[in-house]
């Protein structure tokens, strides 16, 4: 269906994917959550812990440098995959959320005051809403949210109207985890510069599905996740302007982000990115990181793109054919998402029976209540799709789908 | 004076029932079977302080103390399958004596297999029923 795809070769490089689950094959429809591994990534987390593990930059012996050079060897790899302007630029964190904490406890704090405003959407992710609002209660800054449309869009006249307030920061994912809703980030973003604003962009469901360009999208600051783009849980990055990294005050205190300590003259501070890398950090993840990059690469990130939306595609087409069915999420440029209830069902139902037949899928509210309050909804079921899945796991999906709300209804 | 076989039969009762069933999805019809014939809540019953909300679904509970001194609970769900299990529940505890509810060792759960839901990263709001009708039952016993 999709020319030279080549799934099953890809599925072959998924260990995971051959187990079965409650006596089916797995049927793995969660990767907005979290994305398996493929066996480049076990290899080269294994390779590290097995033959050259070590703490980095400060040790003189062989192990120290070797482990030193591949982590900043994945530095590198992130810098050029996402076109930062210099490796500088990229600091590891323990993910997006973690990223977003960075940014709100350091820039926030030195550059936010009672007086100023901070924009936000309503598509965001608890974890780029609740460190901004555990700033705010301190600082006392107002919170805005910029309104969508039902299809679950950007109501740009609403973003004109709020930049009106001048805001100091403005905050939007660059794709919906919840919606699929893929947002024009370089659109967003230049508006908001216009305005004066400094942006964060939220990139955890963008990363794994196409190719990002920091310097064409020259937002201000943005984060991913390593976990959702086929690499461990624990890793993850922040990007940020250099100049804005410069100015920003650390962040947490301890070893590798001090230039010199002294009880008798103040602390001086390393420069980006060891400033905000306090500790010793997850080196192994951050080189297994590297790896899935690497691995996205030789698959081709508009290669993966076109495949999921040909399964995002022919998802909504055979969901649809379901009576009652409807899908929450219609933007015309979505990435690997489909949310949806089913009429007389609840979705915990849904997602409960789904499991027992090996289906993987997600049931909640995604970790967007806000956004689910205003579809006035408990929640939904959201497929999503990685760049293993296959058109006959949406049959099987649909089909388990069928026999759920039978027995619900 | 408690009757912790009460309990123990009924939960027993359960476990028999439940073990005529060939497979999973005979086991979750079942339950589907009494989520719905659990009688619904009455509206006014439905409150805040009644609701223990679960990340996936939520869960009502209501306690009174009837002339005998034993415990009746009423609860709903939003879904049906937490509705079935917390069905399964209020089968077990209500209408015995508090001091039995607050010490019950419920393994029945267990026993048919079930015991997943009831784990706290299912989050469906039943592990927080179970933890409150226990709670109901302590606090009836030290006030009789």
């Amino acid at each position: 269906m999709d020319g030279n795809y080549d799934v099953a070769a890809i599925r072959r490089e998924f260990p995971i994917l051959e187990r079965k689950v409650n006596g089916f094959p797995l049927v793995y429809l969660d990767s907005a959550a979290s994305a398996q591994k493929p066996r480049t990534v076990i290899e080269t987390q294994r390779e590290y812990l097995s033959h050259f593990h070590s703490n980095i930059h400060r040790g003189v012996h062989a192990l120290a440098t070797q482990a030193t050079e591949a982590f900043e060897g994945a530095r590198e790899t992130i810098k050029g995959h996402f076109n930062a302007a210099e490796n500088a630029e990229i600091i590891f964190t323990a993910g997006a959320t973690d990223g977003i904490n960075l940014v709100a406890g350091t820039w926030g704090r030195a550059n936010l005051t009672a007086s100023s405003t901070v924009l936000m959407t309503r598509l965001e992710h608890h974890s780029n809403i609740v460190p901004w609002q555990i700033l705010a209660s301190e600082i006392g800054f107002k919170i805005e949210v910029i309104e969508i449309f039902p299809e679950g869009t950007i109501d740009l006249e609403d973003y004109n109207a709020k930049l009106a307030l001048a805001p100091s920061l403005v905050c939007f994912s660059h794709v919906s985890n919840t919606l699929g809703t893929i947002n024009d980030a370089k659109l967003l973003t230049s508006l908001a510069h216009d305005a004066g604003a400094i942006v964060m962009v939220d990139g955890a469901q963008a990363a794994p599905h196409m190719n990002v360009d920091l310097q064409d999208i020259n937002c201000d600051f943005y984060v991913a996740s390593g976990h959702k783009m086929y690499g461990p849980t624990g890793i993850g990055f922040l990007y940020g302007k250099r100049a804005l990294l410069d100015a920003m005050p650390p962040w947490r205190g301890g070893g590798e982000m001090i230039s010199s300590v002294s009880f008798d003259v103040p602390t001086t501070f390393n420069v980006p990115p060891y400033k905000f890398e306090a500790g010793t950090p997850h080196i192994s993840g951050a080189i297994a990181l590297g790896a899935a990059i690497k691995w996205m690469e030789s698959v081709g990130l508009d290669n993966i793109a076109a495949h999921e939306l040909a399964l995002t595609e022919y998802a909504h087409e055979k969901l649809l054919q379901i009576e009652g069915l409807r899908i929450y999420g219609t933007a015309e440029h979505k990435a690997g998402v489909v949310s949806f209830l089913v009429e007389g069902t609840h979705p915990s139902d849904l997602g409960t029976l789904l499991d027992q037949l090996g289906v993987a899928v997600r049931t909640g509210h995604h970790c967007t209540e806000p956004l689910m309050d205003w579809y006035k909804i408990p929640g939904t079921v959201r497929a999503s799709f990685g760049a293993y899945n296959t058109f006959d796991e949406i049959d099987a999906l649909v089909a388990a789908l069928e026999r759920a709300i039978k027995m619900l209804t | 004076m408690g009757n912790m076989k009460l309990l123990e039969a009924r939960q027993n009762e359960i476990v028999e029932e439940f073990s005529m069933f060939g497979d999973w999805m005979e086991k979750y019809e079942h339950i589907i079977e009494m989520g719905k014939e659990l009688n619904p809540l009455v509206e006014s019953d439905k409150t805040e302080d009644n609701l223990i909300r679960g990340c996936q679904s939520r869960v009502w509970l209501a306690a009174r103390k009837d002339e005998v001194g034993d415990v009746v609970f009423s609860a709903d769900s939003d879904a049906i399958i937490t509705k079935g299990l917390v069905a399964l529940m209020v089968r077990v505890l209500s209408g015995a004596k508090p001091e039995d509810i607050a010490n019950v060792d419920l393994h029945f759960l267990e026993d048919i297999g079930l015991h997943t839901h009831l784990s706290p990263t299912r989050s469906n709001g039943l592990a927080s029923m179970v933890k409150q009708m226990k709670m109901y039952g302590l606090v009836f016993s030290v006030r009789s």
